[in-house]
């Protein structure tokens, strides 16, 4: 196993805590990995995106060319990664705010109305985490008990109260490819 | 200000979109500049020092010759071109931390030698481009990424109120702390920055003008309050007047 | 060794400076090691240390001369014009032999630069930085697990030869996070003594620390005292990787974030075919130019990569001679090459020297 992952979405959008969130359950898994997030004062708004690998070797390069799998949450995300993607890779793609194709026809597409479930969750917070859902259903890369984990090692402190909502998110993530 | 003037972008400033988070004063502070910059004719000889912050970006921002600095030596470069062109219009764009922790020593010596240079200082309590850390004049008690208690003042020291301690040099000529946080402030902002440039087309000397200014992003308040909280906190120990003004005196001294 | 943890580079490279015995960080917020200072910021009290945001980068290296004169382990953090900044003050804690940890988050320069992940400050770091004849140690980690190991040694080198030690990382060390395992706490009473420093003259002679001597005799025997340490270091300290080096069709030179980069390199190369060797010098000074240089007989090139213009070039030629081509691939102003580019390079110096 070797899979590459790029995630992005606008600052805010959650896409730093959940490509940590895979790092951290993949590291439960005793798997190797590396989280690597875009950074600087221009993700004040902008676009945010982590690189995150996980391995069953020790992992080289933490920077990747291109990704086996890409998250956009947002037009611009789309755009500036689809076609890093490799052939036949999967892109997951935020319906509720992307309504136009990918434009690529070698990979395979899921379109994951990330905003609208949170929303009718009841926080639109959450969005992320219906995502996360949706990509460990379609990659299987992780067991979903190694992300429960995860989340309730990564919520503590105030953060806590968003525990249940968020596992809530998670499984009907899982339920929607 | 009638609407029809306030809509126009002024001709000193740049058709770059400024970088700043929604509600961050900086971007109204460039706005009242470059009004000042268009009304004064001076466009053509005016040059722009930005300091290392948020607004690092501020010499693309106006339609004029510009440069950046390093970090908190903007009023050494500033003295540098005026020394050499005394004809032209030169000014520093500096935040807290540019002028008043790393940069002190400049700002202090360009300020006692009078130097003939207007400066523009964005007081907002925090480290902005960096992150939110403490800057000099974060508020007693007020949290930061280095101080998440609260600023403590026998770790971290005091506020430094740059405004009351510059004016007690003989050098400086106009020293004033604004706000635009209201309409009202902001006239009063733009009459105080527009004295700063004509006491240097002058050949006055030295002017500063502190502008309390709001970052939403790292205070972690939404912008609208955060003017609420620049009222209710920083205004309390940053009271706004006039410091120092010896205009009348240096105009008969004559110093030109 | 405890289980292991998730961390950002930045907050490892505080946590193991704590577990060496630092206890005392002087610093100024700067981009790409800013979690370093707030985390140090947090930290340090919980382990009754001391925390101190200078008003510059001038002044931090003055509190470390400081604080290293009265004994203590300390150390600041900073990226690359906030070292620049603080050259003259190591020239000095090098003519005055202090020690101190200083670790470089390097970022693209130069001058404000960017704050992306690079290698310009090499030459800076291993060739003294600031005026005088003296070097630092130069330590560059390529992961952050060996990050944590050179931090800790860096202080212990600091106080065994009293001389500033530089760990030069870059924005992409300082940035990631991986799972990484920390050494225990080192015990504060097992710290080496330092008779030297100045902390009262009290039932002995007064301490003196300085690094002047208006005497030209007197201060050529400082500096022969000076040389005479950097030989021991070099003798003794040389720290380097080697892999797959024998048999390799071509050797790699890299340091630091390319080093590991390389490490996929060679996976992909083997795909290809190709037997890639990767020399990565962990002791940047004092550089392992011996070893290096018996490598580059075995091979017909050694190749340096590096996220600069060709700067640790310069030591690889001076350790390769005329053994070997030493052609260099490099990018800059914070532009990490990928993988998949620097094996494009390997495949077109060995297709070139086939056919040749
Ligand atoms: C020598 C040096 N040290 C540190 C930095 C990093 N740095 C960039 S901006 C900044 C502080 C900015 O704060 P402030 O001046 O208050 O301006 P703001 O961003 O809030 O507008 C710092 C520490 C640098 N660029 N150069
Ligand atoms: S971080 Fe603060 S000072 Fe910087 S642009 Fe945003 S609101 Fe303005």
């Amino acid at each position: 196993m070797n899979n590459k992952l790029i995630a992005a979405g606008f600052g805010g959008q959650g896409m730093m805590l959940l490509g940590q969130l895979i790092a951290y359950a993949g590291m439960l898994e005793g798997k190797h990995v590396t989280w690597l997030p875009s950074y600087g004062p221009e993700m004040r708004g902008g676009t945010a995106n982590c690189t995150v690998i996980v391995s069953d070797k020790p992992i080289g390069a933490p920077v990747v060319a291109m990704p086996t799998e890409i998250i956009a949450m947002n037009i611009p995300s789309m755009l500036k990664f689809t076609p890093t993607l490799v052939e036949k890779g999967k892109l997951f793609l935020n319906s509720s705010m992307i309504d136009r194709e990918p434009g690529r026809t070698d990979i395979e597409v899921m379109r994951v109305p990330a905003n609208e479930i949170a929303d009718e969750l009841g926080n639109l917070k959450v969005a992320n985490i219906v995502m996360l859902g949706a990509y460990i259903k379609k990659t299987g890369i992780l067991s979903q008990n190694s992300i429960k984990s995860a989340l309730e090692h990564k919520l503590v402190g105030k953060k806590k109260e968003l525990l249940e909502l968020d596992i809530k998110a998670f499984e009907k993530g899982t339920t929607l490819v | 200000m009638n609407a029809k003037v306030v809509m126009k972008r002024p001709k000193s400033l740049s058709q770059t979109d400024f970088t700043y988070c929604p509600g961050c004063h900086h971007g109204i502070v460039h706005r009242i500049i470059a009004e000042i910059i268009d009304e004064l004719g001076i466009r053509e000889k005016t040059v722009i020092v930005a300091p290392v912050g948020c607004s690092v970006f501020a010499y693309t921002f106006f339609e004029i010759d510009g440069t950046v600095a390093s970090h908190g030596r903007a009023p050494a470069v500033a003295t540098g071109m005026k020394r050499s062109r005394p004809d032209r219009i030169i000014f520093t764009y500096q935040g807290d931390g540019d002028l008043a922790a790393i940069g002190t020593t400049e700002i202090v010596h360009a300020a006692n030698r009078g130097e003939n240079i207007t400066v523009i200082f964005i007081n907002n309590a925090v480290y902005g481009m960096t992150g939110g850390q403490m800057a000099p004049t974060t508020l007693i008690g007020q949290r930061t990424t280095t101080t998440i208690h609260g600023r403590d003042p026998k770790a971290a020291g005091y506020p430094i109120r740059i405004c009351e301690m510059l004016s007690q040099l003989e050098g400086p000529t106009y020293i004033e702390r604004v706000a635009v946080d209201t309409p009202q402030h902001v006239i009063k902002t733009k009459k105080a920055i527009k004295k700063a440039f004509e006491n240097q087309i002058n050949g006055l000397g030295f002017s500063l003008v502190e502008v309390l200014s709001t970052c939403p992003t790292n205070w972690g308040i939404p912008p609208v309050e955060s003017i609420k909280w620049l009222q209710e906190n920083m205004m309390k120990f940053y009271p706004l007047g006039i410091y120092k003004d010896r205009t009348e005196e240096r105009v008969r001294e004559g110093i030109v | 060794m405890a289980e292991k943890v998730l961390v950002k580079g930045n907050e490892a490279l505080g946590e193991a400076a704590i577990r060496g015995g630092c206890r005392y960080y002087f610093g100024y917020p700067i981009t790409p090691q800013s979690e370093l200072t707030e985390y140090m910021s947090r930290r340090l009290p919980e382990v009754g240390g001391v925390f101190l945001q200078a008003e510059s980068e001038v002044s931090v290296v003055n509190m470390l001369y400081g604080a290293s004169c009265v004994g203590v382990r300390v150390m600041t953090s900073t990226s690359s014009p906030g070292f620049s900044l603080m050259q003259e003050g190591v020239s000095y804690m090098a003519g005055a032999e202090l020690p101190a940890v200083f670790i470089n988050v390097v970022r693209g320069g130069p001058g404000l630069g960017d704050i992306q992940p690079a290698q310009g400050d090499y030459l800076q770091a291993t060739k003294g930085g600031g005026h005088g004849d003296y070097r630092l140690i130069v330590l560059g980690p390529s992961t952050i697990q060996e990050a944590i190991e050179l931090v800790m040694l860096a202080f212990d080198l600091a106080d065994k030869y009293r001389t500033p030690v530089e760990v030069l990382a870059d924005g992409m060390i300082g940035q990631m996070m991986e799972p990484v395992e920390f050494p225990e706490m080192r015990s504060l009473n097992t710290l080496p003594e330092k008779p030297w420093s100045l902390t009262g003259a009290k039932g002995r002679k007064p301490n003196k620390i300085t690094s002047f001597d208006l005497d030209p005799y007197k201060l050529e025997e400082m500096n022969l005292r000076y040389e005479a340490t950097r030989k021991r270091i070099i003798a003794n300290e040389q720290r380097w990787e080697e892999r797959n080096v024998k048999g390799a069709d071509i050797l790699v030179a890299a340091y630091g974030t390319v080093g590991r980069i390389m490490k996929t390199v060679m996976e992909l190369a083997k795909e290809e075919g190709i037997n890639v060797g990767l020399f990565r010098p962990i002791t940047l000074w004092p550089f392992p130019y011996e070893r290096l240089e018996e490598l580059s007989k075995k091979v017909n090139t050694v190749l340096t990569v590096e996220m600069s213009g060709g700067q640790m070039l310069e030591d690889v030629k001076l350790a390769v001679k005329d053994n070997a081509a030493t052609p260099f691939y490099g990018r800059m102003g914070g532009v990490v090459p990928t993988p998949e580019e620097i094996l494009e390079q390997i495949e077109k110096i060995i297709k070139g020297s086939e056919s040749a």
